[in-house]
């Protein structure tokens, strides 16, 4: 649970600056972003388009260095990518020319694994997302739904201690995005792994998160940090408890005057 | 291969395939339709006689033993040039793709000259390398390097730079995403430069036997031209034609057999 004593600090991220230097000046995407995540927690960052979430995401991940300030990963400075942080793209980024099984067991061919373990693997991961029959499928054969799916079992193949998702579900449409939540949810209960999801929908991230992080725009900044205090397992029933809505019109609110400021 | 390449067509994909030979046949048979209204025009009939004594002319080349030759040579002279061609680009196009400085200062030198006709540039060559073979696929060698140099070196750039990114989270250092990710997203552009490369050598003939070849259809045709033998000219024109559909019928096969895995936008 959210404030659990005892628990370690997983990502220390550090006074983090982001800047880029564009032919229209410098933009600042993130300014003095603070946070300590715990292992095993599952966070949430929500915040209106161009707050820097995905940019904090790109620097835990390796993708990005910050212009100033570190990222910690159990004490040790993040430079570059590592399989220890494993990443779910919006947009899939399955291999086009890959099947379902050589996708999710790319990570463990890269650690030049044998490659009967790596199916053995593959599998074991397929079959926690409920791909088994579509193994040899190409992606093109896939709905968006199923994309994600593989993507995210190929991120979990690699073993990864911390799990970095850009806005997973954010192409999908309601239901399977339903889905899919509850099923990252049980999986999540299942393997406790530490979670940085963003999204930009609040009720996603109530639903999913022990804590959520609300970021403003302009420079990219922490604004507040909710904890939300719903026991886990929770479902899709979890959103029509009081509590949820309480915590949802909280956030929304939030949220919604970032927004309102940013379109000034 | 996926399961879709494998399992038989449905009725629907049958009479759709019916459906687009029955245009092909149409269009086939207005062309001849064209042809032999222009046949029988005094003036046009000069230049474009009729099916019969175009091949007449054809079997006055073969009797001739210039038609193999010609063919021969000049198939020998794509070849050669286009593989010149393909080996060189490919590297080239990821040099310019990879490094600021060699783009900047290759693309300007391929823009240029690729809007010169080579039959401008063909003298010179010719001058440097003296007659023979060795100009043609040196001429051949420059168009189909520019085409497929251009074409795989933009394919490069356009590849989906989140593939890289994943690759990399996964654990994958440069060789793997070389090998692994680079090189079979660039298989559909490099299967393009090939398709526009062979269609360059192929324009590029006429250019290439222009001076001092021995035999060719490009060369050929030049010749028929000074003793106004149109039936053999345009047997030789159209057989140009027939060898760039076969190539072309050939690339697609491969393309079909190697990138059956990208989404295919609906064709309209």
């Amino acid at each position: 649970m959210a404030g659990e004593a005892g628990r370690s600090v997983k990502i220390q991220i550090k006074n983090v600056k982001k800047e880029y230097h564009g032919d229209h000046g410098t933009t600042v995407a993130l300014n003095g972003v603070n946070l300590d995540i715990m292992e095993n927690e599952f966070i949430c960052v929500v915040g209106p388009s161009g707050c820097g979430k995905s940019t904090l995401l790109n620097i835990l991940a390796g993708l990005h260095e910050a212009s100033s300030g570190e990222c910690y990963l159990d004490g040790e400075l993040i430079q570059g990518t590592d399989v220890k942080r494993g990443v779910v793209f919006q947009q899939y980024a399955l291999f086009p020319w890959q099947t379902v099984i050589q996708n999710v067991m790319f990570g463990p061919q890269m650690k030049r694994m044998p490659k009967a373990q790596c199916e053995e693997i593959a599998r074991k991961y397929i079959k926690m997302v409920g791909l088994e029959d579509f193994e040899n499928s190409y992606p093109k054969e896939l709905s968006g739904g199923m994309k994600q799916r593989v993507a995210i079992a190929r991120a979990y193949a690699n073993n990864p201690e911390v799990l970095l998702m850009d806005e997973p579900f954010g192409a999908l449409d309601a239901q399977t995005r339903a889905q899919l939540q509850t099923e990252l949810l049980k999986t999540w209960e299942e393997e406790k792994k530490t979670c940085f999801f963003i999204t930009h929908d609040v009720d996603e991230a109530v639903l999913l998160a022990q804590r959520v992080v609300i970021m403003s725009a302009r420079p990219g900044r922490i604004k507040k940090v909710v904890d939300i205090d719903i026991p886990y397992p929770r479902d899709q029933g979890t959103k029509s408890e009081p509590r949820f809505m309480e915590l949802k019109a909280e956030i929304w609110n939030e949220v919604y005057q970032e927004y309102l400021e940013v379109r000034k | 291969m996926s399961k879709q390449a494998k399992r038989p067509l449905t009725q629907a994909e049958k009479r759709a395939k019916l459906i687009s030979w029955g245009w092909l046949m149409i269009s086939l048979a207005a062309a001849l339709v064209v042809w032999f209204c222009l046949s029988i025009g005094e003036k046009t009939g000069r230049s474009f006689p009729f099916i019969p004594a175009v091949i007449d002319g054809m079997k006055t080349m073969i009797e001739r033993d210039a038609l193999w030759s010609d063919f021969c040579s000049s198939m020998i002279s794509v070849a050669a040039g286009f593989a010149l061609g393909f080996v060189t680009a490919l590297p080239v196009a990821f040099l310019m793709a990879w490094y600021t400085p060699v783009r900047k200062i290759i693309e300007p030198w391929i823009n240029f000259i690729r809007n010169i006709p080579a039959l401008a540039y063909a003298p010179l060559i010719v001058i440097m390398l003296g007659v023979g073979r060795a100009p043609s696929v040196v001429l051949i060698w420059i168009c189909t390097f520019m085409t497929m140099c251009i074409t795989i070196f933009h394919g490069i750039r356009n590849i989906d730079n989140t593939l890289v990114k994943a690759a990399r989270v996964l654990g994958a250092n440069d060789m793997d995403i070389f090998f692994r990710i680079t090189l079979p997203a660039t298989v559909p552009f490099i299967l393009t430069a090939v398709r526009l490369g062979l269609s360059a050598g192929l324009t590029t003939l006429l250019a290439a036997e222009s001076t001092g070849a021995q035999a060719g259809l490009g060369m050929r045709i030049r010749t028929l031209q000074t003793t106004f033998e149109t039936n053999a000219m345009l047997g030789y024109i159209i057989l140009i034609g027939i060898i760039g559909t076969l190539l072309n019928t050939l690339v697609n096969f491969i393309e079909r057999r190697l990138t059956s895995w990208q989404e295919k936008r609906e064709e309209a």
